[in-house]
């Protein structure tokens, strides 16, 4: 394996320079920042012995925790996708008058403290919240559920659509939608067949971004979660309550099983995202 | 099926000062070949777009097969366009590419699937393609993916063919087969096609008829042998291939040139007064002449020769009609070929015949 790495020779007529310092700096890096920490939470839960693990795996409350996580995740994402196209396309299509602001404001859920996010969340779906109040009136209930998870994970993940999606969009060729009207497609049929498959990459893209951010998401989400066990606890948080218990076993096999299944779920996005990409992009056909 | 202009005016969006078309009229018969040709931002684009319905003009008159282009939906105007960038839908096989004008048509009009596979494969045979129909565009060269954007243009049958600088990304070799086969395509097919150039040779080659353009106008609108032999501003004839140009006077019935070494012809001009004079190299015939100006061989052209003459100084490259052709002792310039020209409109045409002949 490692003969294999040392043995890669840069094409002949690659034209960036040092290739061995590129080489290895992007060894070293990706090593330090990104394998070695991962390295750690793969072999840390072993080291309480196979008891420990075995017992952590048999936590009702740890596999509800990872699902509450995984499942909002996924549908906040998804719900993220039409309404990312949508914004995207205003953005960069509609001369709307002000859409410089709406630009910017966009990229804020990246800025602003996730824990802010969470607390103006939960105050503003909370019971006596500007919108908790009328919606629960109408029955509905937004804070302390995981229709609330739900709303952070949003937030959070909006920008990611957006910001996949948009370069993409400015990118498309005029020609090919006017192509299509000459043919005689109507507009819908234009957007349909010919501008959404060109963006699909990108959506999918920006889709798995914004679920691992969601499957990662702490801050935003506890003050909005309630936070209930089997209920809306969060596995990220579930992670914290066992460090907190200085249950480090327990702890580092939530986070086993976090790696493992976000890996699975990444992968799988890649596999989708590869499958949408057939001719749009070099090398995938 | 035919395309009439008339008075046509485009302003640019954001300027209406400025005129991307300035009173534009041409008819466009049926089954013609029409070139567009002229300099970059000369408006031959913009024209082609505007017929196909993809920009609208500010005012004039442009009628599709006698109905007004303005009441015509993009399929009632039942014309196939091809863009310079061939803008072929990339996420789709070359199959789906050329089949999308078929699948977009609504449910009663569209043909069966077995009947859109049949004139799919119809198609691939045309562009001689037989075998690329499951591959993305992105696999193809430049020159497959032009055949394929033509053949999605032509698969709802179009009467009219558009092309946008189709041959611009082509190397010479591939450019001429293309060529050929286009013309061949068009005459099979009873086409009306129009081609926007800014190769002029391409368009003398391919097209029954040139339209020249500047800055928005049309200079002039005739044949190849036409614009040759009377070429209406010195632009057009500039245009159409390599020139010399001759400053001189028109006296008694004879120009003189100003520079030495250039024979004065008879012209068949009444009026006296300024002129200038200009003609290819082939047609520039040299004489020995003891004194002449001095002659030297650079190489050769078409098996031509190509002479340097240096007339005092300035040195004009004429095309000389053998390899023998020596002159040493010098040689005098006969360019009774010329056209002339007066305040940049044609005095008098190819071989001394009078402008009003054309």
């Amino acid at each position: 394996m490692a003969e294999a790495i040392l043995s890669v020779r840069p094409r002949t007529s690659d034209p960036l320079p040092g290739f061995r310092l590129a080489l290895f700096s992007t060894l070293l890096w990706v090593g330090l920042i990104v394998a070695l920490p991962l390295t750690a939470l793969v072999v840390r839960p072993w080291q309480e012995g196979l008891g420990a693990m075995t017992m952590a795996l048999h936590d009702g409350r740890m596999f509800a925790a990872l699902r509450v996580s995984f499942v909002t995740a996924f549908i906040a994402a998804l719900i993220n996708v039409p309404v990312g196209l949508l914004l995207t396309w205003t953005l960069v299509r509609v001369r709307l008058p002000g859409r410089r602001i709406v630009d910017a404001l966009i990229d804020l859920p990246f800025a602003i403290p996730t824990a802010v996010t969470g607390i103006t969340l939960a105050t503003l779906y909370g019971p006596q919240g500007w919108l908790g109040k009328p919606l629960a009136h109408l029955g509905i209930n937004i804070a302390y559920s995981t229709a609330g998870i739900v709303v952070a994970l949003m937030f959070v993940g909006l920008p990611f659509i957006v910001r996949s999606v948009e370069p993409v969009l400015r990118g498309l060729p005029p020609e090919q939608e006017e192509a299509a009207g000459l043919l005689g497609a109507s507009s819908w049929q234009t957007v349909w067949r010919v501008v959404l498959p060109s963006l699909l990459p990108a959506t999918v893209s920006g889709f798995g971004l914004a679920f691992a951010r969601g499957i990662g998401e702490y801050g935003s989400v506890i003050f909005i979660a309630g936070n209930q066990p089997f209920r809306t606890e969060i596995a990220p948080l579930l992670v914290v309550v066992r460090l907190q218990e200085f249950d480090y076993a327990g702890a580092t096999s939530i986070a086993f099983l976090l790696l493992v299944a976000s890996m699975l779920c990444l992968a799988g996005v890649a596999m989708l995202r590869r499958r949408v990409a057939r001719g749009l992009i070099s090398g995938v056909n | 099926m035919s395309v009439h202009i008339e008075k046509l005016i485009r302003r640019a969006p954001g300027n209406p000062d400025r005129l991307l078309l300035d009173r534009v009229s041409v008819d466009i018969p049926d089954g013609s070949f029409v070139a567009l040709v002229g300099p970059s931002g000369a408006g031959k684009t913009t024209l082609l777009r505007s017929i196909a319905g993809l920009d609208p003009h500010s005012s004039g008159l442009l009628t599709i097969d006698g109905r007004d282009s303005s009441e015509l939906t993009p399929r009632e105007r039942n014309v196939g366009f091809v863009f310079q960038n061939y803008a072929l839908f990339q996420h789709m096989t070359v199959a789906k590419n050329i089949s999308f004008g078929l699948d977009v048509l609504p449910g009663r009009e569209r043909p069966s699937k077995a009947e859109i596979d049949g004139r799919v494969k119809e198609l691939l045979e045309l562009i001689q393609l037989p075998n690329l129909g499951n591959a993305y565009p992105q696999r193809l060269s430049g020159g497959q993916r032009q055949r394929v954007a033509l053949a999605r243009a032509l698969a709802t049958n179009p009467k009219h063919l558009l092309l946008d600088e189709p041959f611009g990304a082509l190397d010479p070799v591939v450019r001429r087969t293309v060529r050929e086969w286009l013309r061949s395509l068009h005459d099979r097919l009873g086409l009306t096609t129009i081609l926007v150039t800014h190769d002029q040779e391409e368009a003398l080659d391919v097209a029954d008829r040139l339209v020249v353009m500047q800055d928005g106008r049309i200079v002039q609108d005739a044949d190849a042998g036409e614009l040759e032999a009377h070429p209406a501003t010195p632009f057009v004839m500039e245009f159409l291939g390599e020139t010399l140009t001759f400053q001189g006077t028109v006296s008694g019935g004879l120009f003189l040139p100003e520079i030495s070494h250039v024979v004065p012809f008879p012209v068949a001009i009444d009026e006296d007064g300024p002129a200038v004079a200009l003609i290819r190299p082939h047609e520039v015939r040299l004489a020995a002449d003891a004194g002449g100006a001095p002659v030297r061989r650079i190489g050769s052209r078409y098996g031509l020769s190509r002479l340097a003459v240096d007339l005092n100084g300035r040195i004009v490259e004429v095309l000389g009609s053998s390899n023998e052709q020596i002159f040493p002792s010098g040689a005098k310039l006969h360019i009774d070929a010329a056209r002339l020209f007066r305040d940049g409109m044609l005095l008098s045409a190819k071989d001394g015949r009078h402008a009003a002949a054309a």
